[in-house]
């Protein structure tokens, strides 16, 4: 039991490092944009912290959301959609593999997408702080796979297989644009941020900001409790459509 | 006791009645062909004994076990249509995989010479050929060493040769005692295959028995004669059933 479950995760890190549609993308888009929008316009400041630094925790966020919603929304879709799931179910793999192996690369995708823009942070940005501080940090942004792991499971639930990398797209960016993710939420209309306590995404954001003691709006454990209401109420839909389809099965 | 068995079973998705009273039970060694046109049923019956539907009445078992059942699970493989087989993944490492899931597993090396997969153990799924592609499938439904084998149109778009290949492997699963439940279009496959047939036909057996009896029934000499003759007398439409 426990070997499958080992095997499955093994399996799964290796088919999706050799997808480059997703290795690529979920890595080199966060750096990329960090590049721009960070690095190039380092003189600039917000509320007196250099966007090189306020932009790591959000890019940070944007890494790694990115890298759960992909894989659970359009992996799941994808298999399921197109019947690769329910070989997976006629056999004795233990249920759970399955979804315990796509957490497993979001992770490690995730912390690693966290990893680099670190690194690009602190040599080419001039990012300074204690190691205490930067090692909260990783560990915030990369456990926040968790609670967007169950809304890319709510979508890979419901979408389509070959609508899900779109229907992906489509809730991924501007979730993050809106949340404050690619430049700060303060820069943004003032209609958008009223808009944004309702997205997981900013609430995401603010946490990685406060680590870096940037000002940010409303207390942490707010937007940690925010971030666990979203990840239950979305593990509630994607649980709804897991039983859908095997009452389709079972009904 | 047979290896798969349904009681009585009728399934209903919405008003459309999938199988009307099917009984049906494969012994152990035997391979049975089941037979039928398409929305016949032949899928219906087998996502049921693979515990994927639920039957809307009667009973279905697999070794004795209810078909979702772990115990039921380990004993059996199955090979079925999908869609897409994540491609990125090597031959060797989706065998691994499948083989992790079962308590008794062949050794990899059995798996890869009994599915023919020499010499491209390594190679991505995604660069393969359609035969191989099913040899690779073929190889899934057998890693965990099963006493039942689930074939749903195995060669479906296959070369002849890579057919006869298949067929030639499907036997040698047979001849070491296991027991195979094959849906097929191409009834010459049945015919080379099978120890008995089964045909359905609209929720129903239409016919069953040996090759040899269904065609001395029909006083044909051919199989695909013998099933045009029953779906005749069963008052379907020809053209529906040549499509």
């Amino acid at each position: 039991m426990n070997r499958a479950y080992w095997m499955e995760s093994k399996t799964e890190l290796l088919k999706m490092a050799r997808l480059k549609q997703y290795s690529i993308s979920t890595v080199a888009f966060p750096l990329m944009f960090y590049c721009f929008f960070a690095l190039a316009m380092g003189p600039y400041s917000q509320g007196g912290i250099s966007m090189s630094r306020y932009l790591l925790a959000t890019y940070g966020a944007f890494g790694v959301m990115g890298a759960t919603l992909y894989a659970f929304g359009a992996g799941v879709a994808v298999e399921r959609g197109l019947g690769w799931l329910e070989v997976k179910r006629a056999s004795p793999m233990p249920p759970a593999a399955y979804f315990v192996a796509k957490g497993v690369v979001s992770l490690t995708f995730g912390a690693l997408v966290v990893t680099l823009l670190f690194a690009l942070g602190a040599i080419f940005g001039g990012v300074r702080m204690p190691a205490g501080q930067w090692l909260l940090m990783w560990g915030a942004l990369v456990a926040g796979a968790i609670p967007f792991g169950a809304i890319g499971l709510a979508i890979g639930s419901f979408a389509g297989p070959n609508s899900a990398a779109g229907v992906v797209n489509m809730i991924y960016l501007p979730m993050a644009f809106c949340g404050g993710l690619w430049m700060p939420i303060e820069i943004l209309p003032k209609a958008l941020q009223h808009l944004a306590p309702w997205l997981p995404s900013y609430h995401f954001g603010q946490i990685a900001l406060a680590i870096l003691h940037v000002p940010v709006h409303g207390s942490v454990l707010g937007h940690v409790e925010a971030l666990v209401g979203f990840g239950l109420i979305f593990a509630g839909v994607a649980w709804i459509g897991q039983s859908r389809d095997r009452e389709k099965a079972y009904g | 006791m047979p290896v798969a068995e349904l009681r009585g079973v009728t399934k209903r998705y919405g008003p459309v009645e999938a199988l009307r009273g099917i009984d049906l039970s494969i012994a152990p060694g035997e391979l049975l062909a089941l037979l039928g046109p398409n929305g016949a049923g032949k899928t219906t019956a087998v996502r049921i004994l693979l515990g994927l539907a639920a039957p809307t009445s009667g009973e279905a078992t697999i070794f004795g076990y209810h078909p979702a059942s772990r115990q039921a699970k380990l004993r059996r493989g199955a090979l079925l249509q999908v869609g897409r087989v994540p491609e990125t993944l090597k031959v060797r490492e989706h065998i691994e995989l499948f083989s992790s899931y079962y308590e008794k597993p062949l050794p990899i090396a059995e798996t890869i010479a009994a599915a023919g997969l020499a010499g491209i153990e390594n190679r991505l799924f995604g660069a393969l050929s359609g035969g191989q592609k099913q040899r690779v499938l073929f190889a899934l439904a057998i890693c965990g060493n099963p006493d039942l084998l689930f074939l749903d149109e195995p060669t479906v778009g296959l070369d002849v040769e890579s057919r006869r290949a298949l067929w030639a492997r499907i036997r040698g699963f047979v001849a070491r005692g296991g027991s195979v439940l094959l849906t097929t279009h191409y009834l010459d496959e049945a015919d080379a295959l099978a120890h008995r047939v089964a045909v359905i036909d609209r929720g129903r057996i239409a016919a069953e028995g040996t090759p040899a009896e269904i065609k001395a029934q029909t006083g044909t000499s051919v199989l695909e004669d013998a099933f045009l003759a029953i779906m005749k007398e069963n008052g379907n439409a020809l053209e529906e059933v040549l499509q």
